[in-house]
C-alpha cells in the first residue's frame, strides 16, 4: 500500500467528499429533513437494526426465562459454568460482615450507598465492591445529559411519554412514572452537592433537545456529564468514609439456601484469594455489557462492561426481561483507527449537527430515536451504498460539526464540547472546520434483571439499579434517561434496602446451594463444561501471543 | 497504479457483496473487537514496555499496542475512551532527556517510545462537609495548605493529559478565586500526573474538586423554574395525569404519542 497523505488528520481521498459536504453546508443550515411517520420507522427498523436483523439471537434454554430470545453472546453466558464450584471454597469465615453490599460503584452503586447511610445505616456497614476502581464505570463515560422536565413549557408527563414512546411501549410504566417525577429532585440533590451543571446567566439550566424528545430536557456539563456528576457524588461518599474496596470483583452471590441472597464470594483481582461478605442486603449495580461486541460491533463502553450482573442474578433466580433488544448508538466513531466505536455525544446533534452521506445530502431527521438513527445509517452506508470508507475498510457517513458552529456561533464546539475536540485533536483533526466519520457502535443494555418501584426483584435481598436492571427503558433507551436512571434508582436501592435491613436477623446461613442446582441444570440441558462466567474482563492480547503462552505458575 | 488498485477493490466489494449487511460490518470492525491480524498490517513500528521491546502495528493507541505485545491490563485501563484517567502513562522517546505524559487509551504509540503506566497516586484527599464550608477564599489553605508552596514552575501544566491550565488555576486557589478554579479545572479526568510531578507536593486534582464543589453550590444562582417544578410535583400536580398514563393501553398511548406537539431546535 502507498502512504497516504494526510491533510489536517484525514487522507486526501477523504478530504474530497469533506469538500463536497462543505459545498452544501450554507443550503443546509435552514433545513432539516422531515422526522419519519411511525411507519417508517418500523420499517427501517425490522430491515435494518441490529436486533431484528436475522441471526445473532437465540433462546435461552435454561432457567426462569427459558425460551426468552437473547444476543448469541449474553445467552452463551448465562449459560456457562461458574468460576468455583460449591465445596471449592470455605463459607464458614467471614471477612465482611455488613448490612448492605452493592456491587459496582458507577453512579447507581454510588448513590445508593450515600442514600443508604443517609437513612441511617453507618458508613462501616455498608460496603461497596468494585471490579475496577471506584468509579470505572459507563457513568463516567455519560458525556451528553440527564433529563429532568423542569422547564416552564415542559412537564413530567410529556417526559413520561417520550420515554414510553421511545421505549416502543415495552417499559414498565410505574417504573417509567417513578424516573420522571424523581428527576427535578435529582437535579435539586445535583446541585446541593455543588455539581457543575451548565447554566444561563440568570441561573436557568441550559436544556438542549435530543433523539426522541418533544422538548428541550437535556440537562449537561459540557460534555462531559457523566464525570461530573460521579466525581461529586463520589467525592461525598469519601467525605462520609463508607466502605468500598477497590479491584474486588463479585465472582458468585450466595443465597440461605432457601432463596434469600445473603451475600456474596468476592475476588481479589492481585492477590487471587477469595473473601466471603455476609450482607442483610445486597444491591447489584455493575453496568452492562458492551464489552460482548454483540454482533461484532465496536463499543463506547468500558473495560468492566461483561455483562456479570445478569449471570450472577441469573444464578440466584432473578427474572430477566426485555432480554431481546440491544441499544446501538447511531454516532460512534469510525475514523481514524484508534477510536473506532468511541461515543460521539447525541448532544451534538441536539445542538444542530446533521449526518450527511457522501453525496453531501441530510437524508434523516437528526433526533429520530436512536434505534430509528442508527437503521438508517446502515441502510444509507451498506444498502444505498453513500457510505465513506476508510482506509481500514469500515464504513460511515459525515456527522457535519460545523454546522453547529454556524447555527449557535463560533466557540459553541469549544465551550460545549471540549472532550470530544480533544479527542478528535490528538488526531490532528478539528472538528470545528471539518465534518468526522461516524458509524453505530454498541451503546447499552436495554433490558436487564426486572425491578419494582423499591428496585426489588423477585428474589428476598437482592435489590438492583442503573444499567443491570430491565424495565425503564423498555426496547430503546432515550438520551439522558440512563444517568437518570442510575441517579434516581441508585438512591431509591439506597433507601429502600436501608429501610429492608431493618427486619432482617444477623444470622443467615450462606450458602452455594444454589450454584449446585444451577451445574445441575447446565448437566441436564447437556450444556458442556467449556464456557465459564462471569467473564470479568474481555481479551484483546495479540493472537500470536495467546497461540504461544504457558500456564506454569 | 492507481487503476489498478481502485479494480481490485470493486472485486472485492463484489465478493463480498453476497454476504450479509451484519456480516459486512463485523468483517469491517474486527481489528477493534477482536484484535488486528499481523497479515493486515503493512507498517510496524518498535516500542519498550518497562524496557523490554515489542514490534507492534504502527495504527493503534499505546493501550493497544501494549495489549497486542501481549499485556492484559488489570489496572491502568478503566473507559478507554479518555474519560476515567486509568491510563496514565510516562514515556520518554529515543534519543530525547525529556520524560513526557498521555493517556495510554487516546495516545497514538510512536516508533522508539520507553513506556512505563502509573495506575495509582498515592494522594491525599481531605474530607469535609460541604453543607459546613463558608464559601470563603480561606477554604482552600484551610484543607490544602501546600498550594502555598507552589513556585509556579508550570511543571502541572506541562504534565497534564488534557492541557488544562492547571497552575493558573493553583495560583486562583490562593486567591479565593472560586470561578477560575471550577472552570479552568472542569475537564479534569483526576489522573493524578500532576501530583506524581509535583515537586511542592501539591493534590492539584482534589483541591479542584473542592474547589468546583463549592463553586457549584455557592457560587452560582439557582434556577428559579426548577424550584416551582419541585413545588408542583409535591403539591402532586401531575399525579392524576401520570397514574391515567399508566392505565392507558398501547393503541391509546401510540396516539398521544404520535400526535405531542414537538419544540423546535
Amino acid at each position: 500500500m502507498a502512504e497516504l497523505k494526510f491533510i489536517g488528520g484525514y487522507p486526501t481521498y477523504m478530504r474530497e467528499f469533506i469538500d463536497v459536504v462543505n459545498s452544501t453546508r450554507s443550503k443546509r443550515k435552514d433545513y432539516t429533513p422531515p422526522a419519519m411517520s411511525p411507519e417508517a420507522r418500523e420499517k427501517i427498523l425490522n430491515t435494518y437494526h441490529p436486533d431484528y436483523a436475522p441471526g445473532g439471537k437465540r433462546k435461552i434454554s435454561i432457567g426462569q426465562n427459558k425460551g426468552d430470545i437473547g444476543p448469541k453472546e449474553v445467552v452463551d453466558l448465562l449459560e456457562a459454568y461458574p468460576l468455583v464450584e460449591p465445596g471449592e471454597i470455605d463459607l464458614s469465615h467471614i471477612d465482611y460482615d455488613v448490612d448492605i453490599l452493592i456491587i459496582g460503584g458507577g453512579l447507581a452503586g454510588t448513590s445508593a450507598a450515600l442514600l443508604a447511610n443517609d437513612s441511617g445505616i453507618p458508613a462501616d456497614k455498608i460496603l461497596l465492591t468494585n471490579k475496577l476502581r471506584h468509579g470505572d464505570s459507563n457513568s463516567t463515560m455519560a458525556e451528553g445529559g440527564t433529563q429532568s422536565a423542569d422547564r416552564p413549557g415542559d412537564s413530567p408527563v410529556m417526559h413520561f411519554i417520550d420515554t414510553i414512546g421511545g421505549g416502543h411501549y415495552a417499559n414498565k410504566p410505574e417504573v417509567v412514572k417513578a424516573l420522571v417525577e424523581d428527576a427535578p429532585f435529582i437535579m435539586q440533590w445535583l446541585l446541593e452537592l455543588g455539581a457543575m451543571i451548565d447554566r444561563e446567566s440568570n441561573g436557568d439550566f441550559s436544556e438542549r433537545l435530543a433523539g426522541g424528545f418533544s422538548r428541550k430536557r437535556l440537562h449537561y456539563c459540557r460534555d462531559y456529564t457523566g464525570l461530573e456528576e460521579l466525581r461529586v457524588i463520589r467525592d461525598e461518599f469519601r467525605n462520609k468514609g463508607i466502605g468500598c474496596i477497590e479491584y474486588f470483583p463479585v465472582i458468585e452471590l450466595l443465597t440461605d439456601g432457601e432463596g434469600r441472597v445473603t451475600g456474596a464470594v468476592l475476588f481479589n483481582f492481585e492477590t487471587e484469594e477469595y473473601k466471603i461478605v455476609r450482607a442483610k442486603a445486597t444491591i447489584l449495580s455493575t453496568g452492562g455489557f458492551g464489552r460482548l461486541h454483540i454482533r461484532g460491533f465496536p463499543t463506547t463502553n468500558h473495560y468492566g462492561a461483561t455483562a456479570d450482573g445478569i449471570v450472577l442474578a441469573y444464578r440466584v433466580s432473578a427474572k430477566l426481561r426485555d432480554t431481546d433488544t440491544v441499544q446501538y448508538h447511531p454516532t460512534g466513531a469510525a475514523y481514524p483507527q484508534q477510536i473506532v466505536g468511541l461515543l460521539l455525544t447525541e448532544k451534538l446533534r441536539g445542538a444542530g449537527a446533521q449526518p450527511i452521506n457522501k453525496d453531501g445530502e441530510a437524508f434523516v431527521y437528526p433526533l429520530e430515536p436512536r434505534d430509528v438513527e442508527a437503521s438508517a445509517l446502515i441502510k444509507e452506508c451498506y444498502v444505498r451504498e453513500k457510505g465513506i470508507i476508510t482506509p481500514t475498510g469500515m464504513r460511515g457517513v459525515w456527522l457535519d460539526t460545523p454546522l453547529i458552529e454556524l447555527k449557535n456561533g463560533e466557540g459553541t464546539i469549544e465551550k460545549e464540547f471540549p472532550g470530544m475536540m480533544r479527542m478528535f485533536n490528538r488526531f490532528d483533526i478539528d472538528m470545528r472546520k471539518d465534518p468526522v466519520l461516524v458509524f453505530p457502535t454498541l451503546h447499552y443494555q436495554n433490558g436487564g434483571v426486572e425491578t419494582d418501584l423499591e428496585c426489588k426483584t423477585n428474589v428476598e435481598g437482592l435489590f438492583v439499579a442503573g444499567e443491570v436492571s430491565g424495565g425503564v427503558h423498555g426496547k430503546n433507551r432515550l438520551m439522558g434517561n440512563s444517568t437518570l436512571d442510575c441517579l434516581v434508582f441508585g438512591r431509591r436501592a439506597g433507601i429502600y434496602s436501608a429501610e429492608y435491613v431493618k427486619s432482617v436477623k444477623n444470622n443467615r446461613k450462606l450458602t452455594m446451594r444454589h450454584v449446585k442446582k444451577y451445574i445441575n441444570m447446565l448437566k441436564k440441558a447437556r450444556i458442556k463444561p467449556e464456557r465459564r462466567a462471569p467473564i470479568l474482563l474481555p481479551e484483546y492480547r495479540g493472537r500470536a501471543v495467546l497461540a504461544r503462552m504457558i500456564d506454569i505458575f | 497504479m492507481k487503476t489498478k488498485k481502485k479494480s481490485v477493490k470493486t472485486k472485492k466489494s463484489m465478493k463480498t457483496e453476497k454476504k450479509s449487511i451484519m456480516a459486512r460490518i463485523a468483517e469491517s470492525t474486527k481489528s477493534v473487537t477482536t484484535g488486528v491480524e499481523e497479515k493486515d498490517i503493512k507498517h510496524w513500528l518498535t516500542i519498550y514496555i518497562m524496557g523490554k521491546a515489542y514490534k507492534v502495528p504502527a495504527v493503534l493507541t499505546i493501550m493497544q499496542a501494549m495489549e497486542y505485545a501481549g499485556y492484559k491490563f488489570l489496572r491502568s485501563c478503566g473507559c478507554r475512551a479518555g474519560f476515567c484517567g486509568a491510563c496514565s502513562t510516562v514515556y520518554r522517546k529515543k534519543g530525547e532527556y525529556r520524560l513526557q505524559t498521555a493517556m495510554a487509551c487516546q495516545t497514538r504509540v510512536e516508533d522508539g517510545m520507553y513506556l512505563v503506566q502509573i495506575p495509582f497516586a498515592p494522594a491525599e484527599k481531605v474530607t469535609y462537609d460541604i453543607d459546613k464550608e463558608d464559601y470563603s477564599a480561606s477554604v482552600f489553605l484551610k484543607y490544602y495548605p501546600e498550594i502555598a508552596r507552589c513556585v509556579s514552575c508550570n511543571t502541572c501544566t506541562k504534565a497534564c493529559p488534557q492541557d488544562l491550565e492547571v497552575m493558573d488555576y493553583v495560583q486562583a486557589s490562593l486567591k479565593g478565586d472560586f470561578s477560575s478554579v471550577a472552570e479552568d479545572s472542569f475537564d479534569c479526568i483526576q489522573c493524578g500526573l500532576c501530583a506524581i510531578r509535583c515537586p511542592a507536593e501539591i493534590v492539584h486534582y482534589n483541591l479542584a474538586q473542592l474547589g468546583r464543589r463549592m463553586y457549584g453550590k455557592y457560587g452560582m444562582p439557582e434556577p428559579e423554574h426548577l424550584k416551582k417544578r419541585l413545588g408542583e410535583i409535591k403539591s402532586a400536580k401531575f399525579e392524576k395525569e401520570l397514574r391515567k398514563l399508566v392505565n392507558t393501553r398501547r393503541k391509546e398511548l401510540e396516539k398521544i404519542y404520535t400526535g405531542r406537539d414537538m419544540e423546535k431546535e
